[in-house]
């Protein structure tokens, strides 16, 4: 009576080949990411080295550290950081607790989804005629970390307008009723209780930038120069441009090399993923709802 | 004035407006085209408690949305006719909505408190409404607190966990806070939409009790679906039907002598 029939082992073997098919594309998909990280590691790791990360780089940049491109995109991503953190979170806010739901809103938005889709480069073209060029801030830090800043904006908004949307409506109308106003409702109630979303989010997304070439190498990053920034309108070495150049422009680059600072970068880019990652875990944890 | 309902006509002696709490007259609202009440003229006297009962739908909640005005946030809520709290119409253009909503307080049917510390949920509505509350001393605003949630009988339980977070507390004692929260901007109508719904018989029981305390100090207009809650829980009683007031009395003449056939077969259960 309750043995298995024709039907049911046929339902079964179908049940298996699916099974297996989605899970061998789920091990495709793992497998670039365990590949790439599999052969930095194995060509990077003997270049790496304390000296190599302080030293600056030498003759004709097929020797040395990474240093100045080191500390040079943790400038950009910095500034990059301080610059959009404020514009992304005023803009979010309006538009996830004062802007009524019309066609005007909507069509904002749309414009920031399609934001996010503009090609690097074209920010970079954006970067060098309204920073470099019409705010006379030359090729500098600032610069290329207000490109970037503009390139992210739109993720940094979407990101934080979510993390305030997960507070609970219920909390908003108790505050309204109660006679708040909505800055009040939003100082007591929305932000003590998104700021860890809000801010794990900005970090992830800007977190990103550390990897882009594109909007960095015409506003602010310089080919070779073995200094540090001084300030804000210097102009400075990135890692991802550095790792460009001696990819793709420098002769006689020994093998490892480029493997070396491809692996800090991602080092650095994985790092701050997990550094914003264990903050909200952290915090979600403090959550008193 | 067709559906006018004239409280001479249930025995009640028409009270002199010094001692009316809310007063509407021709109170029409509606949704969008849909009209949810229809006329509604009632007179609450001031420190009783008011019991609105009614079918599912039957613009009770509604009604008592207007009295402080949080239906207009929908947006496509139209209203007209007038509605006299504490002898002002609130709907008058003058009329300050944040003062409207410090006069009359709002409890929900699920608790809501903030996500704050006990102290910080009780506090919190005089801080949004008392300039001086900037410039109290931790002493007279721990007074503050005590004395509110002494009036809601919480004290005792909560009195060595102020600091912790208000969301942790059993949801008899968050409905209490949420009452709480209210009485220290001295409120002078208090607003219950079905405050007992999402609580436990015991937990039920506890806050009718309170409200039954709180009975003489703030005009309670309390929304039921529970006929046994409305007859132990409230001294007057109104029955709305589709959008109108079919019955206003005394609670103990409503359901010992309802006038109307109507009332008589929803008191009994016959539809709900």
């Amino acid at each position: 009576m309750f043995e298995a029939t024709e039907i049911n082992m046929r339902h079964r073997r179908t049940e298996v080949l699916f099974r297996l098919l989605f899970g061998m594309m789920t091990i495709l998909l793992i497998l670039p990411v365990a590949l790439i990280l599999g052969i930095l590691i194995y060509k990077g790791a003997p270049v790496l080295s304390l000296d190599f990360l302080l030293s600056e780089p030498t003759n004709g940049m097929t020797a040395g550290g990474i240093f100045p491109a080191l500390v040079g995109t943790i400038w950009l991503v910095a500034v990059a950081l301080i610059a959009s953190l404020p514009v992304g979170v005023a803009a979010a806010l309006y538009l996830s607790e004062y802007a009524p739901n019309n066609w005007l809103t909507r069509a904002i938005n749309l414009a920031i989804i399609n934001l996010a889709g503009v090609p690097s480069i074209v920010h970079a073209l954006f970067g060098v005629g309204a920073f470099v060029l019409f705010f006379k801030f030359g090729t500098s830090i600032l610069a290329a970390s207000l490109t970037l800043a503009i390139m992210t904006l739109p993720v940094v908004i979407v990101s934080t307008r979510e993390a305030m949307q997960a507070v609970p409506q219920a909390f908003r109308e108790a505050c309204w009723n109660m006679g708040a106003t909505r800055w009040q409702t939003i100082r007591r109630v929305v932000l003590p209780n998104s700021i860890s979303g809000i801010l794990t989010g900005v970090i992830l997304e800007v977190s990103r930038t550390v990897g882009e070439t594109a909007p960095i190498m015409f506003t602010g990053a310089a080919f070779f120069l073995p200094f540090l920034p001084q300030s804000v309108f210097d102009q400075t070495m990135a890692m991802s441009l550095h790792l460009f150049v001696i990819s793709t422009q420098v002769p006689n680059v020994p093998e490892g090399l480029p493997y070396g600072v491809a692996l800090v970068l991602i080092a650095m880019v994985l790092s701050m993923n997990a550094i914003s990652i264990a903050f909200r875990m952290y915090l979600r944890n403090k959550k008193k709802w | 004035m067709a559906n006018a309902i004239h409280p001479e006509e249930f025995g009640l002696s028409k009270p002199e407006p010094a001692q009316l709490a809310i007063e509407t007259h021709d109170l029409n609202l509606w949704y969008g085209t849909f009209q949810a009440l229809f006329d509604v003229d009632l007179m609450i006297k001031r420190g009783r408690i008011t019991g609105l009962i009614g079918p599912s739908g039957c613009g009770k909640s509604t009604y008592l949305r207007t009295i402080n005005r949080i239906n207009e946030r929908l947006g496509y809520v139209r209203t007209t006719g007038s509605i006299e709290v504490m002898g002002q119409n609130i709907l008058a253009p003058e009329v300050e909505l944040v003062q409207v909503r410090k006069q009359v307080g709002m409890v929900f049917q699920r608790p809501n408190p903030l996500p704050l510390s006990i102290r910080e949920n009780v506090i919190f509505g005089y801080k949004i409404h008392e300039p001086e509350a900037r410039r109290l001393t931790r002493n007279q605003r721990d007074e503050i607190v005590e004395k509110a949630l002494r009036e809601v009988l919480l004290w005792d339980t909560v009195k060595d966990r102020l600091d912790s977070p208000a969301t942790a507390l059993s949801l008899e004692e968050q409905q209490k806070l949420c009452i709480a929260r209210l009485l220290p901007v001295k409120p002078s109508v208090l607003l219950m939409d079905e405050p007992c719904s999402a609580l436990d018989p015991k937990g039920t029981e506890a806050v009718e009790e309170l409200i039954w305390e709180l009975r003489g100090e703030y005009t309670i207009l309390i929304v039921t679906h529970n006929m046994a809650q409305a007859r132990r829980a409230s001294e007057e009683c109104i029955f709305m039907l589709l959008g109108k007031v079919v019955e206003h009395s005394s609670t103990d003449d409503m359901f010992v002598t309802p006038k109307s056939q109507e009332t008589a077969d929803y008191i009994e259960g016959r539809y709900g």
